[in-house]
């Protein structure tokens, strides 16, 4: 099995990769790239712990073969703060305590971000659809809702 | 396995009839899954997003032509498409989470015939085909002639679906597509309809087609239940009509999703609160 050649852009940054032609995007990104802050929940799309961007639009990381990142913008958590300083949806859910495990919260993150983005102004319900395919098993919905709302508000009043 | 991503559909075409055991890849939401669950090992994927035609969409003789490769997102972000067919996109919208919006396709929604793919009863009750490339061809096919039963499509070896063509939507018509979930979100139909129809100036219909999905081992393009509706206002004798047309269609199994009982009603109900919304699309009255 002879690897794919990929040259690509994460978070902004020229990379290329060597990988097996049926590795995913996410296994690539965990154990060639070593950003480890996507995880692998289910491995079938359904939990969202895998999020990363892909041009923009969030998509699971491990339903997409890492041979498709060609020529790609590749977005992922370790993109999410700027060196030291946090985005404020992360400073946001360390204040509402809006994770227990973890495990979830990147992929939540990645996924909040992009809803910010394309709305500004979510409502709770709106918010709530655009999170559905991000399952958390410590049961923290509530609190990640109202971080998300929260820097919502904020970061209308800033712009 | 291999990966390929040719940029021509000629390309592709060669590509897959040398590869027997090739899969097409666009979206990856259903491939990906059945290859992470060992369930297929395909020798090649063939992954066809790099082929201009199938990532675009574009108007065509006054309808739509959507490539393979275009997202249920992109589909939703397009607001004369929505316009103009807002039940197949309602439809393809409802497919899965925010992220496999951003990469399931109505066509690979259709080529894994499944008969509750959520997309399909919709392109079915709008008239729409598909353009089917192959080693022999180029041929158009009407959507609801794909899938031949749970899993299994009429296309031959070598040929894969290159885009759909939603045709020219008519003055005074509308579409819809409903399903029942046990959820709000993130399910798959127990039960399923789509109608598009049209009216005349004083509110008379003047064409229409009914389907439904999960009551059959493919979605139903149902005639018998569209005649209910047709030379009638749409009215409320016409919706009862309408209903048992539907329900008496419905031939589905139980399961753990629902009883056959259950899913012989809903077909009905379903069908009737579609047509009420095409109606009123179609500025009916209501």
């Amino acid at each position: 099995m002879s690897k794919v050649h990929v040259t690509t852009s994460i978070n902004g940054d020229p990379t290329e990769f060597l990988c097996e032609p049926d590795s995913t995007l996410l296994d690539v990104l965990r154990d060639e790239l070593g950003l480890t802050g996507s995880k692998e929940g289910c491995g079938t799309g359904d939990c969202g712990a895998c999020t990363v961007t892909i041009n923009g639009r969030v998509v699971c990381s491990c339903l997409v073969l890492g041979a498709e990142a060609e020529g790609a913008e590749i977005g992922t958590i370790e993109g999410m703060a700027e060196g030291d300083k946090l985005h404020p949806l992360q400073q946001k859910f360390i204040e509402h305590a809006a994770l227990q495990c973890g495990i979830c919260t990147p992929g939540i993150l990645v996924a909040a971000k992009s809803l910010l983005e394309h709305n500004p102004d979510p409502t709770e319900e709106e918010a709530r659809y655009w999170l559905a395919g991000n399952l958390c098993r410590c049961t923290g919905y509530d609190k990640i809702i109202r971080a998300v709302l929260a820097t919502a508000a904020d970061m209308r009043e800033a712009s | 396995m291999q990966y390929l991503a040719p940029q021509t559909l000629d390309d592709a075409v060669k590509a897959l009839a040398s590869q027997p055991d090739a899969k097409v890849l666009a979206g990856g939401t259903d491939l990906l899954v059945r290859m992470r669950s060992d369930m297929i090992h395909p020798d090649v994927v063939l992954d066809i997003k790099r082929i201009d035609e199938t990532r675009r969409i574009t108007q065509e003789d006054g309808g739509w032509r959507i490539g393979a490769s275009v997202s249920a997102a992109e589909m939703g972000e397009n607001a004369a498409l929505v316009a103009d067919w807002p039940g197949v996109v309602e439809a393809a919208n409802l497919i899965g989470s925010t992220q496999i919006q951003g990469r399931c396709t109505i066509v690979g929604n259709l080529c894994n015939a499944s008969p509750a793919a959520d997309s399909v009863p919709a392109m079915v009750a709008a008239n729409a085909t598909v353009r089917v490339v192959g080693p022999e061809g180029t041929r158009d096919v009407p959507v609801q002639e794909i899938p031949v039963s749970p899993g299994k499509t009429s296309l031959k070896p070598g040929e894969f679906v290159a885009s759909v063509f939603l045709p020219p939507r008519p003055e005074r018509s509308g579409d819809a597509y409903l399903r029942f979930i046990p959820r709000t979100e993130m399910d798959i139909a127990v039960v399923s309809a789509g109608v598009a129809l049209q009216l005349d100036e004083g509110g008379t219909c003047t064409a229409a087609r009914v389907s439904l999905g999960a009551v059959a081992p493919t979605v139903l393009l149902v005639p018998e239940a569209a005649d209910t509706l047709i030379g009638t206002k749409v009215d409320e004798p016409a919706l009862e009509a309408l209903a048992k047309a539907a329900s008496a269609a419905a031939k589905p199994i139980a399961d753990k999703r629902g009883t056959v009982e259950y899913r012989v009603h809903v077909a009905g109900v379903l069908a009737r609160r579609a047509a009420v919304i095409a109606r009123n699309r179609a500025g009916g009255a209501s």
